[in-house]
């Protein structure tokens, strides 16, 4: 076991790797749901320090892949204008639209602008007041704050050039999709640890006992992920589903109370198309009514867009969990991270880029051995 | 995007009516909003999203989480421009 040489504790991830294995008497499936856990699962190897009962299937939780094609072909929409000046978040950059990429666009002169923060949009838009500043609202429940305080602190400064492109997606309608799905194998979860930050841990304890799934807030080191398998598994063989806190170093029961009150004062929650999952009910956020003179796609009227998706990617049944990275034929010939085909392979944390990065499409048998989920989502195209 | 990056606060101050402050990530420095921990004082250290503190963590958990997203190539976005 090579991999576990790499741990700064190899006695501890040891025994815990131990205990996981002496305290599994029959198969079970657990989903990580972070992008992050996904990354280290597979630099660590961690699904391979795992008895060959424990399956570890990765979740949709990368923001950059699930941010749907409508909403990235608006983006180059709105980006192609003269008028404006486009900010996004690096990862943004090269997630193929239909037509192309941001930085293409970018190379054939629209103004596409990196920023390292939302906040530092609303700024541009101050020092540019003859321009129409747009940022691209993506992300989870932890990009949240952040964006709510961008728009807000734009009404309050007047900026009436600044405008967001929202396109924000949700944790727990997800998993919920995920347990609802025919089909579905998915018994247990690795909750978000930086997520639940925000918004603590209390929105998934229906969800655990509705589905009886038990649901273990975790962090992204390899240690923390160890744990958390094991604490799940601990509740799968008990027959218990509960909410577990493995993460209590940043993770408190309540999350952040004014991060949260800020969310509600800006956001509402709405229906979200998933990229390669579909419509998933309530699992998103979109500007409240209040602040509608900062939602970019009233102002550029980016509606009526055709897409088109590569017909050789297939991330949209990997981030359904239904196949894995090394299924793709194209993966890692015509796909790799300088070429990307779907935004698996574009952002750091999607899981073709992960098993890209970490040498597994240099070795494909675990892939020929491992079966794939039988997931199908609801709204799937 | 997703993962937090720890870093220290060097200095607070309002703007706009906002709580702000300079945030130093093992060397990069980054204007941050601290709105949502406003316990924080300088030497203090947050987990930082995107230009927002979230929560306050300990210097040890601190350092340990910079160092791991060190290793996993996690701190991108540090390099983009502030303004």
């Amino acid at each position: 076991m090579r991999f576990v040489d790499e741990y700064r504790d190899t006695d501890a991830a040891q025994k815990l790797a131990d205990a996981i294995a002496s305290a599994v008497t029959r198969p079970w499936t657990i989903m990580e749901v972070c992008g992050g856990q996904t990354h280290t699962i597979v630099k660590y190897g961690i699904d391979r320090l795992l008895p060959d009962s424990v399956e570890l299937v990765h979740g949709p939780g990368c923001p950059v892949c699930v941010t749907s094609l409508e909403m990235i072909d608006r983006a180059h929409a709105i980006a192609s204008r003269p008028d404006v000046i486009f900010c996004s978040f690096g990862d943004m950059l090269r997630v193929p639209g239909s037509r192309g990429d941001l930085l293409q666009m970018k190379s054939h002169g629209g103004d596409v602008r990196v920023v390292y923060s939302p906040l530092d949009a609303v700024n541009l838009a101050a020092a540019n007041p003859s321009k129409k500043v747009v940022f691209f609202a993506i992300g989870f429940e932890t990009t949240a704050p952040p964006n709510a305080m961008a728009v807000f602190l734009a009404r309050k400064r007047k900026l009436s050039n600044f405008s967001v492109l929202v396109s924000h997606v949700l944790v727990p309608p997800m998993i919920t999709a995920i347990l609802q799905a025919p089909g579905n194998r998915v018994q247990a979860f690795l909750g978000p640890g930086h997520v639940c930050t925000v918004m603590g841990t209390k929105e998934y304890e229906p969800i655990a006992r509705r589905y009886k799934a038990p649901i273990v807030v975790t962090g992204f080191e390899p240690l923390d992920l160890l744990e958390g398998v094991y604490r799940t598994v601990q509740q799968l063989q008990a027959g218990r589903a509960e909410v577990e806190n493995q993460y209590g170093r940043a993770v408190r029961d309540e999350g952040n109370p004014r991060s949260k009150q800020l969310i509600d004062d800006v956001f509402e929650v709405c229906d979200r198309k998933w990229r390669g999952v579909g419509l998933i009910p309530k699992s998103g956020y979109k500007l409240r009514h209040e602040y509608r003179d900062h939602d970019a796609e009233r102002r550029f009227e980016v509606d009526a867009i055709e897409t088109q998706e590569s017909s050789l990617c297939i991330s949209g049944q990997i981030l359904k969990g239904l196949k894995k990275p090394h299924d793709c034929l194209a993966f890692g010939k015509e796909c790799t991270p300088q070429t990307p085909l779907g935004a698996t392979m574009v952002s750091a944390e999607g899981a073709c880029a992960a098993y890209y990065a970490y040498g597994r499409h240099l070795d494909l048998e675990k892939a020929q051995g491992r079966p794939s989920l039988g997931l199908q989502l609801v709204g799937d195209r | 995007m997703c993962l937090g990056i720890p870093g220290k606060v060097t200095e607070t101050y309002r703007e706009h009516d906002v709580l702000m402050g300079k945030v130093d990530f093992s060397g990069v420095g980054k204007r941050v909003c601290l709105e949502h921990v406003p316990e924080v004082r300088p030497g203090d250290y947050v987990l930082v999203h995107v230009g927002f503190a979230l929560s306050r963590i300990d210097e040890e958990e601190a350092n340990r989480v910079f160092e791991f997203l060190r290793q996993m190539n996690q701190l991108d976005e540090l390099k983009a421009p502030s303004s």
